[in-house]
């Protein structure tokens, strides 16, 4: 599988990042095993409950992570607004679907996903301006901020949003007028793993081609990124807006799997568990907020079926001893544990 | 890395296959409550009515064994409704109950209705909720049936103009409504209405509004388990030396959270379905078995609205003769009437709605407790939104 | 009119009391501690605590609540934080929401979910009016005392061998060390410091505000917004940042109730995009 970006790389340095580019064996086998994550817990083996619908908020929410990860693991943005993109796509899909009144065109889910992508992407931009300059404190509470006044905008804007109530009645029509979301949410995860796909491969492509490579050179160093003649701003709008659009997907991914809208996907907690999901699975791999997101519910899903009360505790345990003793979140374990028995520099 | 998740998956799956697997014998309840976050104490206490009434009548009904399973929804709508259909598809649940926020019921109607499975709202108060799905049924109350009492009364009890400060989200809204709606009708004036933001730490603005405006009396509304401050505040304005009554709905003075609030709050008057006061016979034995098994806490409006459930189920089920089919099961809780510690209940037959026995009540201390102490009853009201 | 900057002053004093905590620990050591809600929230049940079961009284359950969550702060920070000051800021902030989480689980468990709140004794209630307007006595109380904590703490800083020392453990750990600065020391005594004063803020604003175990989360904004319009590098830059702030939301919701939700927020998004640092930096050197 190669999947060469365009490149106008040559030379020795060239190749080494072309053969990063790669798709990898583990790779590969990442994505076959959430196409049988389906088989397993689509309620087809007896005795196997169905966690469908836990996965595919887990794509949602790994998406939204991912969508950090581009700005922050690739660009060095830390932000913690990621949440007004994700719920800004939640509403646009939302009211699409409801003002469709689940009939073909205007509720298809896929048009829904185009319009929130549309949408989150020139709110991205607009907004981008806010995190061009500023320390990490800085930018994380401008995009908070955004976020917040955005939440309250949700709150207040009654006739479109339902207010605090959440939106009612989104029925999303089946996708493509063929299939219909059921209760056992089989089309909800393939449909949400079909857009994770996507969004991911697109974003592999710009994260390894020469546009990501620059990004990786700002943050580094911006200073000497402008010196060398990298536009500093208009890469750093780019992608801004790029991670809003998809956030936004996700925010419309979620709002149609689960047929609601409310403030709360706005909501400070939506883009801090994303951004600690991230930190949590390992920034900068693009994987790390998947597996992140995927860890982070299946250890609340298991620990709140023994302590439904106190699951948070637990939780809190996992992630002090994280950072205690390992750098780089869960990747970063693994990527000790790869080097340690393959004894060798370049790994995952 | 794969291993670690298919394992965690695994271990989720043996757990929840785990629970006994006699589908023809069990009849398993699904509650959905928040037991973490802003809402944990409303959950505590709703587990805790449920647990009391198990108590009190064993877990078994019509030759069925009752199996509670309890969902931590965390206060989010988008979890509830995915925790709604795992309960239904892989617990099999007959019966599906919380529900702690008007958007978390909202967003379960829909599930309920697919799956043709009954769903007890204990705690949402926003009168449309019910009206979002046929298998929806209410044994709490709404914000009219507990706004009109005490708009009525205030009416009658010479106050001519007042203020409102309410939570804003919809019930606070609603509250806000038909308090004015019901006090204007009655021939009184609403001065202004004020919303506070539903995470507001600090009231000191609006307070300092409504006393600013001079009306006779002050009407507040906040959710359960959220009046401590705002009474705080309230005793620290001295509304008492500027003649401005305080009154409002009982969810201000919870019994939850009554004793902390200290003797400022002495001579309060609220309307509501329930206190822990309530003198009958059925309420004593209520609230010692509530203590007993729920380490001497206090029950609330929330503990009577989930023991009231568990009592709509338990009885439904005896009229089906155990029979657990949805439908069945929704048309025996329909027009159902009972005793219920809080006085007489009734479930309308037609909307699906409580009616609910309300009273005018006083906080005064006895026996060395705060409580809400009823000196006024109205009887059962209606609510008056649904056609 | 007066009676409501009075109220919006006592208010941004509040802030200020649970933030100052935080501003010395991210502004003065660079480390974001998103716990310092957990060390206000530790003071606040102590108090209801010795209040309410032990019958204390308040004035002595003010400094209780500072020692005690100074040596909360000491023990975590000898056990805990100072493997983190070297780290990311990231991994400081997965960290410290961690204990976040566990603090809330904690106090769960042995206080219960519901709001708790104290009654204040009887000389720190009621009104007094002063020059026509009426004013609550607690909060007058808050501003002095902050007023005095203020103070107190700019002489520390400015005026003291400590104060030097911790600037300069700050500025450049390793030549403060190679100047025989015991630098992990001052760490550690400022760390408790900031520990206490949260603690301090947490026990002062049971008598306004009550306590539940999401507090931590539920504030942790606040504290932020204060710190970052402020500027987290000096004690002054806070403090005139919670005043407007204060003031400005009270002011904001008794005048224009309609948009009174957004006032704070906007506020902080507009002062960080003309002064990316805060309102009140030091100059840079």
């Amino acid at each position: 599988m190669s999947m060469a970006p365009h490149s106008k790389l040559d030379g020795e340095a060239g190749a080494r990042l072309l053969a990063k580019a790669q798709w990898r064996w583990y790779e590969v086998l990442f994505w076959l095993a959430a196409i049988s994550l389906y088989f397993v817990f689509g309620d087809f083996i007896p005795g196997i409950p169905t966690k469908l619908m836990l996965l595919s908020e887990i794509v949602s929410l790994g998406l939204l992570a991912l969508s950090i990860d581009l700005v922050l693991g690739y660009a060095g943005i830390v932000t913690l607004g990621q949440g007004a993109f994700f719920g800004l796509g939640a509403y646009v899909a939302g009211v699409m679907a409801k003002a469709g009144m689940g009939v073909f065109p205007l509720s298809d889910p896929l048009l829904g996903l185009l319009a929130a992508a549309a949408v989150c992407g020139i709110a991205g931009f607009l907004t981008s301006f806010l995190v061009l300059r500023g320390s990490d404190l800085t930018r994380l509470m401008v995009t908070l901020g955004v976020a917040l006044i955005l939440a309250e905008l949700a709150n207040q804007m009654r006739w479109l949003t339902g207010g605090a109530d959440g939106l009612q009645g989104v029925t999303s029509s089946p996708i493509l007028g063929q299939w219909d979301f059921d209760l056992w949410g089989r089309t909800a995860y393939l449909y949400s793993l079909a857009v994770l796909f996507v969004c991911f491969w697109l974003s592999r492509r710009i994260v390894h081609s020469t546009f990501g490579l620059s990004l990786k050179a700002i943050k580094g160093n911006a200073l000497r990124a402008r010196a060398i003649g990298v536009p500093v701003n208009a890469r750093l709008i780019a992608i801004y807006a790029l991670a809003a659009a998809i956030a936004g997907v996700a925010g419309a991914l979620l709002a149609q799997t689960t047929q609601s809208a409310s403030p709360d996907m706005i909501a400070f907690h939506r883009s801090a568990d994303a951004l600690l999901i991230l930190v949590f699975g390992g920034a900068g791999y693009l994987y790390g907020g998947l597996i992140g997101a995927v860890l982070f519910r299946v250890m609340q899903d298991v620990i709140g079926a023994f302590t439904l009360q106190y699951w948070q505790f637990w939780l809190g345990l996992v992630l002090v001893l994280l950072v205690l003793f390992v750098r780089g979140g869960v990747i970063g374990l693994l990527e000790g544990w790869w080097n340690r028995m393959t004894r060798t520099g370049d790994a995952p | 890395m794969r291993k670690q998740i298919l394992k965690g998956l695994a271990a989720s799956a043996i757990a929840l296959a785990a629970l006994p697997a006699l589908a023809q014998e069990t009849v398993k309840i699904g509650l959905i409550l928040p037991m973490t976050g802003q809402q944990a104490s409303t959950g505590r206490q709703l587990e805790a009515g449920v647990k009391t009434y198990m108590a009190q009548h064993g877990a078994k009904v019509a030759g069925k064994t009752i199996e509670v399973i309890v969902k931590d929804d965390t206060g989010v709508a988008d979890i509830s409704k995915r925790l709604a259909q795992e309960l239904v598809v892989n617990d099999k649940v007959s019966v599906l109950g919380g529900f702690g926020l008007t958007p978390i019921a909202m967003a379960v109607g829909p599930v309920a209705t697919q799956a043709k499975v009954p769903a007890i709202i204990m705690t949402a108060a926003t009168s449309v909720v019910v009206e979002q799905s046929p298998y929806f049924i209410r044994v709490g109350r709404t914000m009219p049936q507990m706004t009109f009492p005490i708009a009525d009364w205030a009416a009658k009890n010479g106050v001519k103009t007042a203020v409102t400060l309410v939570s804003d989200y919809a019930p606070g809204i609603d509250g806000e409504k038909f308090f004015k709606q019901r006090f204007e009708e009655a021939g009184g004036k609403v001065l202004d209405t004020l919303r506070a933001p539903l995470a507001s730490p600090d009231f000191a603005a609006f307070l300092q509004k409504a006393k600013d405006l001079k009306p006779d009396a002050l009407f507040l509304f906040v959710p359960s388990g959220q009046g401590a401050t705002l009474m705080k505040q309230v005793i620290d304005r001295d509304f008492a030396g500027s003649k401005i009554r305080v009154i409002a709905t009982g969810d201000v003075t919870d019994d939850d959270l009554l004793n902390s609030m200290g003797d400022s709050v002495l001579g309060m008057v609220t309307s509501h379905d329930y206190s822990a006061d309530h003198d009958s016979p059925e309420n004593k034995a209520f609230v010692e078995t509530f203590k007993k098994v729920n380490d001497n806490l206090r029950p609330n409006m929330m503990a009577i609205a989930a023991y009231d459930g568990m009592d709509v189920i338990y009885r439904a089920l005896e009229a089906t003769k155990g029979d657990a089919n949805g439908q069945k099961l929704i048309e025996a809780m329909k027009g159902q009437k009972w005793m219920s510690p809080r006085g007489p209940m009734e479930i309308d037959a037609t909307t699906r709605e409580a009616i609910p026995p309300m009273y005018i009540r006083k906080v005064e201390r006895k026996n060395g407790e705060l409580y809400n102490v009823e000196f006024e009853a109205v009887g059962p009201v209606k609510d008056p939104t649904h056609k | 009119m007066l009676t409501i900057l009075f109220d919006g002053v006592a208010y941004g004093m509040l802030l200020f009391v649970l933030a100052i905590g935080l501003c010395v620990t991210l502004g003065l050591m660079n480390f974001i501690n998103l716990a310092h809600g957990a060390f206000a929230m530790a003071g606040g049940y102590l108090t209801i605590v010795m209040m309410n079961r032990y019958g204390v009284s308040f004035y002595w359950s003010l400094p209780a609540a500072f020692v005690f969550s100074a040596i909360l702060g000491a023990v975590l920070e000898h056990t805990l934080y100072v493997h983190l000051y070297t780290k990311s800021h990231l991994d400081q902030v997965l960290f410290s929401i961690g204990l976040v989480f566990m603090a809330t689980a904690i106090v769960d468990y042995f206080m219960g979910a519901n709001q708790q709140t104290i009654n204040l004794p009887s000389s720190l209630e009621g009104r007094v009016d002063f020059l026509g307007a009426s004013i609550g006595v607690y909060r007058i109380f808050t501003i002095v005392l902050c007023g005095l904590l203020t103070i107190g703490l700019q002489f520390v800083l400015s005026k003291t061998r400590f104060g030097s020392r911790l600037r300069a453990a700050v500025d450049d750990g390793r030549v403060a060390r190679g100047m025989g600065i015991d630098v992990t020391k001052i760490f550690a005594l400022t760390f408790a410091v900031g520990s206490g004063l949260a603690g301090l803020g947490g026990a002062l604003s049971t008598g306004i505000i009550s306590m539940d175990p999401t507090f931590p989360l539920k504030y942790m904004i606040y504290f932020l917004i204060v710190i970052s319009v402020g500027g987290a590098t000096t004690i002054t830059g806070p403090f005139f940042a919670s005043l407007l702030l204060g003031v400005a939301d009270v002011a904001g919701k008794y005048y224009m109730p309609a948009v009174g939700g957004f006032i704070i927020y906007t506020i902080m998004v507009a002062v960080l995009i003309l002064r990316p640092q805060g309102l009140f930096t030091r100059a840079s050197r």
